[in-house]
């Protein structure tokens, strides 16, 4: 389980792409594509290694208030565990 | 006419050049009768018209996809199109310069193949040798920060050394390790009493595939490509003919899969001819085995027909003769006795002499 002190950020075979024949955002990497719903896209845009997972819930909160920040970590942890388990993101140090 | 679907990866052919002589080589048995008949301009511009219809992933594969001089500048175009640029390679011949020119050309990763876990035995498929140097070329791809896939094809000779196959994936620090169960199509049909294995391999040898992926989850990826000579049903062939990939080979036919030009009575459209959308949409071949309406029984009335659309095209018909027959691998198939066949004869051991990937194959 990926903790809120991690940086997080994208694995190196993993490239976010947008899609404009669906308008949305695709998340490539060998042989392979995953498309990601508005919300995971947004939290894949903030996997850069530079900010904490809960920096990152801090942003994408205030970005979807008055959504309880509650719900908002609970839905990044879960995204970023999933992600990190099927080797698309690195979480990296505390 | 119901809209065509969209395809989400283009296989590039280069060349059907190669310089290993693999006894399992996809590539068509009369691949020398194909040349090279593409320049880079009209491979530029079928990325172009294949990113245009919806392709998202382009593989550069062969043959030796390196043997084409001007990989930098394809790498470098599909690169600008944001296709997701994987090359499929035996790693020769390549020097750790041209690897890291192509990394700043755009390369997004690198399927390097390796034939077993220690020269003597992967030389002897390859038939060259070549293993010291593939290690070597897999170590620059890390090295130089690129994303690395190991592939190797099981067959009778390696599926007991399936877990020294993931050890030196773990030692090469792989990202994604393919093992790849041999396709009996092309030479691999023509080798295959000599590679079939048998099923009680095969069940351990997937045994430990699955416990390296759950060992190694989120570090490399393992796959164990589905032995379809030992399930019950077919496999989904290229996720159903003309669905989701398009094939370009060498000489610019436009193919929904590698071996479709070995399939008689189908005419297939040349690149340089028409542009890749309308061949997509409305070619005679593109549009042979889509959708239900070609089935016979038993797929026609089958649950599964929408899961697996029947199996392989070119597997029917280099088993049967007739391509628009249900696969032989399913077994509801009439014809799958010639599979219980040939598992039968995997159970009686005999060594049998190797034909390499030549010009031509030795008539029989």
């Amino acid at each position: 389980m990926i903790s809120l002190e991690q940086r997080p950020r994208l694995a190196a075979k993993a490239r976010l792409r947008w899609d404009r024949k669906d308008e949305r955002f695709m998340l490539l990497y060998p042989e392979r594509g995953l498309v990601l719903n508005p919300t995971a896209a947004d939290v894949v845009q903030l996997c850069t290694g530079a900010l904490t997972v809960g920096a990152i819930v801090d942003q994408l909160a205030a970005k979807y208030a008055p959504q309880p920040r509650e719900a908002v970590e609970r839905e990044v942890l879960g995204f970023l565990t999933r992600m990190a388990e099927r080797g698309l993101i690195t979480p990296g140090d505390d | 006419m119901t809209e065509s679907p969209r395809p989400y990866t283009l296989v590039a052919e280069l060349t059907y050049r190669c310089p290993l002589r693999c006894v399992y080589c996809s590539n068509p048995v009369d691949w020398a009768s194909h040349g090279d008949g593409l320049e880079t301009a009209d491979w530029l511009r079928i990325f172009r018209e294949a990113e245009e219809l919806g392709v998202v992933q382009l593989n550069l594969t062969g043959g030796e996809p390196l043997l084409r001089r001007d990989l930098e500048t394809l790498v470098e175009g599909a690169r600008g199109l944001d296709l997701y640029t994987n090359l499929i390679t035996s790693g020769i011949p390549l020097t750790r310069e041209r690897l890291a020119e192509l990394k700043a050309r755009g390369l997004d990763n690198v399927q390097v193949s390796i034939q077993d876990v220690a020269a003597p035995a992967s030389d002897r498929i390859a038939g060259l040798k070549s293993f010291e140097r593939k290690l070597e070329v897999a170590h620059w791809v890390k090295e130089l920060g690129l994303p690395l896939t190991l592939n190797t094809v099981l067959h009778r000779d390696n599926l007991d050394r399936v877990g020294d196959v993931v050890a030196l994936a773990e030692s090469l620090a792989a990202d994604r390790l393919e093992l790849a169960n041999t396709q009996y199509l092309g030479w691999a049909l023509l080798n295959r009493a000599a590679l079939l294995p048998t099923r009680e391999q095969l069940d351990r040898a997937r045994d430990v595939a699955r416990a390296a992926r759950g060992r190694l989850q989120g570090r490399m990826e393992v796959l164990f490509v589905t032995p379809d000579y030992y399930v019950d049903f077919p496999k989904s062939c290229m996720d159903g003919w003309g669905r989701r990939f398009i094939v370009v080979a060498p000489d610019g036919l436009v193919l929904p899969c590698h071996a479709a030009h070995t399939l008689p009575g189908l005419v297939f459209d040349n690149a340089k001819d028409r542009p890749l959308a309308e061949i997509w949409q409305t070619s005679s071949a593109f549009n042979a085995f889509r959708g239900e309406a070609w089935m016979p029984e038993p797929c026609r009335s089958c649950d599964r027909r929408a899961l697996d659309f029947g199996g392989c095209r070119c597997q029917a018909f280099q088993l049967t003769g007739d391509a628009a027959v249900t696969d032989p691998v399913c077994s509801l198939a009439p014809d799958h006795g010639l599979i219980a066949g040939a598992r039968r004869a995997a159970l009686a051991p005999a060594s049998r002499p190797l034909e390499y990937r030549a010009a031509n194959p030795a008539p029989r």
